[in-house]
Parts: structure tokens; sequence; C-alpha cells
């Protein structure tokens, strides 16, 4: 099992997070893991992303370049990353956010209203919790149980009070993505 | 217990493990969370966090707690590090222990803030003025940051050098599952410095400097310098070999370039093919031993790195141009990939075929 | 028998290597001198800089140490501030201090180190050959500015306790003579004080010391004095500055 895998979106949308969550319960689960962060003035470009490798056996570069999962979490990551997926790979495109319509036939899209299922949980900023579910609905590189686990450990102390909203985040992703 | 820390995360946490209580850097990326740590943790320990005012400011506070007795460390990139060589080669000529850390990027000049290895001949050689030489540790893991961060340390005070920790920015930025096991150390401190300045109670006044204008009495410094670079030569030099025995090709590489060049050499020995690796750990002092030993029984070397070929000379050098060396490398912040060495490997490989 | 002049403990009993006239040896006295008063010897460390001062340590019978040119305030700032205990102060010229040294001396400043600088402006460097310093005041002729400093060139003259004296990390800065006997106590006085300012741990201070290279102002030791007290004086008004 390898999965080669790109947050992408704009600051503020949690990217960075989203791909230490995952990382942490890959971690958790005695998994191989690289992460990885666009860093410097890139950042401010308006796009981040960031880098996830999970793998049963040793990972040589973090750096990924073709991934097998991309998730989009706004237009311009949408349209950055469209074209890098690996064939028969997976774009998950958080469709509350991203206007343009996929174009590849050779990937698998699944489209999700994340931003918009957030916003109905009480906070946007967890649309990326709601993808990860998804994306753990499709992909089973870990338990789904595993990535809720996880985040008691991840959110800071001052933060507590955000572990059961992003629970539920992650379970109506993961809902949704089983569909 | 494992954690997910970054790389300069990783290195920060090692150095306090092994002591440091000094720190003293200038903001460059990809450096950053480096100080950023320190800035927290430092007060935490009972030690000293200063964002100086420039690198020439932090190498030279490093200098004093240095000679304060302090395990002291600064830590830069590729643009940052070419200003701290002043301080460097005052270091060597005072022989002061400091850890200085380089997580490497592009350039020339300003270049640009992606991960490369083409600080090389600048770390190997002695960036700054005189005859000296510095330690240069290349860790290829966050485990491995660890564990050298440790040794480092340890080696500062033992030959009174500076020792630098060569990393680039993918090892500094990344994150991968590590354990912090201060018992992981290599060797313990207590190493008693009998030369700090603490004021002169009880003993005779000393002095710390690099200025000999006495007829020959710089080089009698040098001579005694060589002399220690020669035993740390003898004495310090690491590398990890990968199918020696019975390789016709054996690609060589350090860093995060030892990673993707590992998984080429595992891949291509599943398909039967006779590739091995060595992976310098202390870049200076170089392997020369282990490469000599290599070249008796190899056809061929591939040198891998993240420049325009720097440590290819080294390599050479210690097989002594006896083989054929071949060079593959991007920079700017081209990485490598596997399926670019795979070919370059090939390449070189069926040419070696009868 | 009483003693009513003798050699500090804290200097060591050798000639000086400096030229006929030179004020170092006397700024070395002086600091020793407090030294001893302030009965520090044995907890000071001292930081020699490059330029003609570098060899301190041949003089001054406690723990020193040599910096690169102009890296004084941050090496003090290293030892300081791992080891409050410690009296550190650094010397500094007007090249190490005013001209390569600019950025180190500001900051520390302006960090409020307390930490105590002796800056020797002697309005040259003699170690090189009496090259134009930053502190070289108009029409001075010099090694490097031969038809004398003009503004339009070479600009003007930096009054480092001027531009301290506005940052709030410092605590005391003040400027003193060698031009005669009552200077020098004078020079003393401040420089006691910005040692104890230290050890009651007020923050920054510095003494500035107007002194004479009679070898490269190209006049007798007497001369020299005199252009100091006439000349130097007129763009380097002595006080405090600060505190």
């Amino acid at each position: 099992m390898r999965e080669d895998i790109v947050f992408a979106g704009f600051g503020g949308q949690g990217i960075m997070f989203m791909g230490k969550a995952l990382s942490y319960a890959a971690m958790k689960k005695g998994l191989f893991l690289t992460w990885m962060p666009s860093y410097g003035a890139e950042v401010r470009g308006g796009t981040a992303h960031s880098m996830v490798i999970i793998s049963d056996s040793l990972i040589a570069s973090p750096v990924v370049k073709e991934p097998t999962i991309c998730a989009a979490m706004n237009n311009p990551s949408f349209q950055k990353f469209e074209a890098k997926v690996k064939p028969n790979g997976l774009l998950i495109v958080n469709r509350s956010l991203v206007e343009s319509e996929p174009t590849r036939k050779d990937i698998d899209v699944m489209e999700i209203p994340a931003t918009d299922m957030a916003f109905r949980l009480g906070d946007p900023r967890i649309a990326n919790m709601v993808v990860l579910g998804a994306l753990l609905a499709k992909k089973t590189i870990l338990p789904v149980e595993s990535l809720i686990d996880s985040m008691k450990d991840i959110i800071p102390e001052g933060r507590r009070g955000m572990l059961s909203i992003n629970e539920e985040a992650i379970k109506q992703g993961y809902g949704y993505g089983s569909r | 217990m494992k954690v997910l820390m970054c790389g300069n995360e990783v290195l920060a946490e090692a150095s306090i493990m092994a002591g440091c209580r000094f720190y003293a850097g200038y903001p460059i990326t990809p450096q950053n969370e480096l100080p950023a740590y320190m800035s927290r943790r430092m007060p935490e320990v009972g030690g000293v966090f200063i964002q100086a005012e420039s690198e020439l400011a932090a190498i030279n506070m490093v200098f004093g707690a240095s000679l304060r007795g302090v395990r002291a460390m600064t830590s830069s990139s590729s643009p940052g590090i070419s200003l701290k060589q002043e301080g460097i080669s005052y270091l060597a000529g005072c022989e002061l222990p400091a850890v200085i850390v380089n997580m490497m990027r592009g350039g020339p000049g300003l270049g640009n803030i992606a991960p490369s290895q083409s600080d090389y001949f600048q770390a190997t050689r002695g960036g700054g003025h005189g005859d000296y030489r510095q330690i240069v540790l290349a860790p290829a893991s966050l485990q491995e940051i660890v564990e050298l961060t440790m040794y480092s340390f340890d080696l500062a005070d033992r030959y009174r050098t500076p020792v630098m920790i060569l990393g680039d920015g993918i090892l500094g930025q990344m994150m991968e599952p590590v354990v912090l096991n201060p018992e992981s150390r290599s060797s313990k401190p207590g190493i008693k410095k009998d030369w700090i300045l603490d004021g002169c109670k009880n003993r005779a006044p000393r002095v710390i400097k690099s200025l000999f204008l006495g007829e020959g009495e710089l080089e009698r410094l040098n001579q005694r310098l060589q002399l220690k670079y020669r035993k740390i030569a003898e004495e310090e030099t690491r590398s990890e070999v990968l199918y020696g025995d019975d390789s016709t090709i054996i690609l060589v590489a350090y860093g995060t370039m030892s990673r993707v060049s590992r998984n080429v050499v595992e891949g291509l020995r599943k398909q039967g093919k006779k590739i091995g690796m060595l992976r310098p750990i202390s870049l200076w002092p170089f392997p020369e031993k282990e490469l000599k030993i290599l070249s008796e029984k190899v056809d061929k070397f591939l040198v891998v790195e993240m420049s325009c070929g720097q440590m290819v000379e080294d390599v050479k050098l210690g097989i002594e141009c006896k083989r054929p060396v071949h060079f593959y490398g991007r920079s700017g912040g081209g990485l490598p990939t596997e399926d670019e060495i795979m070919r370059e490997l090939m390449t070189i490989y069926s040419s070696s075929l009868p | 028998m009483d003693t009513i002049f003798s050699k500090p403990d804290s200097m060591k009993d050798v000639p000086t290597h400096y030229c006929p006239g030179c004020g170092h040896g006397v700024v070395h006295r002086l600091i020793c001198e407090v030294v001893d008063e302030l009965g520090i010897r044995e907890s000071v460390i001292g930081i020699a800089p490059v330029g003609c001062a570098v060899i301190a340590y041949d003089y001054w019978d406690f723990d020193v140490t040599e910096t690169a040119h102009g890296r004084v305030p941050a090496v003090a700032t290293g030892i300081k501030r791992t080891h409050p205990e410690n009296i550190v102060f650094g010397y500094q010229g007007d090249g190490d201090l005013a001209a390569i040294g600019t950025a180190e001396i500001i900051h520390a400043a302006n960090r409020r180190e307390n930490i105590t600088i002796v800056f020797v402006n002697n309005s040259l460097y003699g170690m090189t050959g009496g090259q134009m310093a930053p502190t070289t005041i108009l029409k001075q002729k010099t090694a490097t500015t031969p038809l004398g400093r003009d503004p339009k060139r070479e600009g003007f003259p930096l009054k480092v306790c001027e531009l301290l004296s506005v940052l709030p990390g410092v605590f005391y800065a003040e400027r003193v003579a060698l031009y005669n006997p009552q200077n020098v106590l004078k020079a003393k006085k401040a420089i006691r004080k910005a040692f104890q300012n230290q050890i009651d741990g007020s923050g920054f201070s510095i003494v500035e010391v107007l002194s004479q290279c009679p070898t490269y102002l190209g006049l007798s030791p007497k001369d020299a004095v005199k252009w100091v007290e006439e000349d130097m004086l007129k763009e380097y008004p002595l006080g405090v500055f600060k505190g």
C-alpha cells in the first residue's frame, strides 16, 4: 500500500492541519509516512498545499509530484492540481468553492460540498475534516475511527472545545463518501 | 514513543537534549521553525534564545557563549551561512566548540528557497579563511537528525571545533515519525572544559585568541590543528554501505538524495541487478577508506546530488580516479527522482555489461 | 612610607607596544584601576577588538578574549546572557565600533545588554596605517583622505554617543578625553560608573574616550594632545549624553 496525497487550498482552510491529522493517525497505526508543506513565499500567493505519503514500506522523498489522491479545497488549487493527479487516482473536489468542472476522464472524481456541510455544522473552517472523512470512505488507508481517535491528541489544549465538532465533521464526510 | 515534528523542530529539541543552552539566529527560509521552537523552548530549560540582528552577530554570540563554556548553536540556510563563515574561521582558530546548522537552499546569490545540496564545497572546504577544517555531518532522516545532533555537540566539545549539520529544505520542513530518546546518544557529555573564560578566580588569567604574531607561533598552531584534524579523520569518519560486496555499480549520495537513491538500489536489487550504495554520513571527514575498498571490487560509481556536482570530486579523490565516476544531479530546486536516477543508472549499467 | 602610586594588580608589569604618546596605555590602566577598586578582577571578562588594542590581553591580568573585527558587542552578549554573574566589558576602537561593527553596537545597546563598552575614538585607523575612520573630523587629512575629509565625498563624522543616547536600551553614555590630568580623572570616573552600572544591573553603558594617535596625526605627542583639545573637541563635545 502506498498513497501520495496532496491537500491544497488557501490559507485558513487548515490545509497543513489536515495533512498532519492524517499523518498522525497513520503514525498511530504504525505505518510509514512523511509530511511536507509548501513553504515560504509560495504560501503567500493564495494557494498552500501539504504533501503526505503513507506507505507500508520506507519512504524516500517526501515530495509528491504525481498524487494518487488530491483534495482541492478551492478553485485555484483545483486548477493547479487537476492535471497532476496520477491516472486512476482520486481527485476530491470541494464543490462549495470550486467553480470549474473537472476535465480529466482517466481519474476518479469525488465532488463534495464540504464548506457548505461544515457551515451547517457551525464552522466553515472544518471543511478540511469533512474532506478527510470522505477520503477515508473512498480509500482504505486506515479506519476512520483511528482518525477520530487521533483528534484528541492533535487538537491543542486551548481548542478542546472543537473536538466534538471535528469528530462530527469527519463522520459526515465519511457518510457522504460512503454513498 | 513516536512523535510527529518537522525536521527543524526535531533538530532543535535534540540539541536541547544534548545540553545546548544557547541559541542565536536570524530568520531565513527554510529553517524558520528552528529559531521559533528555540524561542519557546530555551526559557523552559533555563537556556538563552536571542534573535540576532544578523548572521554575523548570531555566530559571534555563539562564540561568546562557547568561550564561557556553554553548549551553543546557531542555524541558518545557505545565504546566511555565507555570512557566518567569518565566525566559523574564528571559532576554528580559537578552538571553540560550536554547532552550526545549514538547511541548504538554492544558490548562488539569493537563489531560491527550494531544497538544495549546493553548499557542499563551502561546508567541506571551509568557507572561511585559513587552514582549518570543520566536521560536517549529513543526516538522512529525522531519526538521524536526533542522533547526529547530539553527537555533534559531543564532537564539538571533544575536539574543540565547530561542527556543521548539513541538511536541506526537505529535511528541515518534512515530518516523519521520530523517537526523541535522550539515551540514543553515541557518547555522554561531561568533558571537563579547563580552558573557558569564567573569571580568573583561584587560577591564572586565560586568553582566548587566534592572533599569533610571534615567529613560528601561527605555524605551530596550524600544525597542532592538522594533528587534530588527522585524529578526527581517523576516529570520526562515518558512512553506510549497502551491498558493498557484490555490486558492479555503487551509487554515492548523502542526506535527502541518499533516501531517493536507497529506494532505487532496493528496487533494482529485487530485479537481480547488482547495484549498491555508499552513503557518507560525515562529509568531512569523507569516507575515503570505504571508497577505496569499494573501488577494488566495483566497476563504476554514480554520484547523485542536488547540485551541479560537488561531492563527485571527493569520490574521484577517494578512489584515486581508479574507476569511472559518473554524475547525475539537479540544482536550483530540482530534485532527482527515482525514475531519473534509475534511467541514468541503467544507461551506465548496460554499457558495463560484456 | 606610604605608597602614593603603584601599578594596579590587574595590570601586567610589562612595557606596552603602543607608540609614544598613544592614549591606549592610559585607558588600559584606567580600566585596571577600576577593576581593582571594584574588586571584580576574578569575575571580569574583557573583550579585545581588532585594531591597535587587539593584544590588550598582554597587559590586562584577567580573562580576556579576542574577537572578529566589530563583533565585540555580540560576543559580550553571548557571555553575559549565559553567565550574568560575570562582569563583561568590550574595548573597541572607532573602526571596530563605528564602522564594521555599527550593527552590533546599536543592537546590543538596543537590546539593553547589561554590558560595559569602552570606546576609544582617536579619529583614524592606527593599526592599518592612518586611514580615515567614521569619526575622522572634517578637513582632517588621513592616508585615504589626502585632501582632507570632505563631507561631499566622505560624509560626516559619526557621533556615537549622540546616536546611542536616543535608544531606550542605553542607560549611560558619556564622552570623555585624555588631554590633561583633570580629564583623565574624569575619564576614570566615567569608566568606573560604566562598570558600576553593570554590577547594579542597570543596562548598557558606554564611555567614549577621545584619544590621540600622534603617529598618524603626524604630530608630536604634545601637539597631538593639543589637537584633541583644540580640533577634535569642537566636533565631539564632552559630557554625559545619557544617564
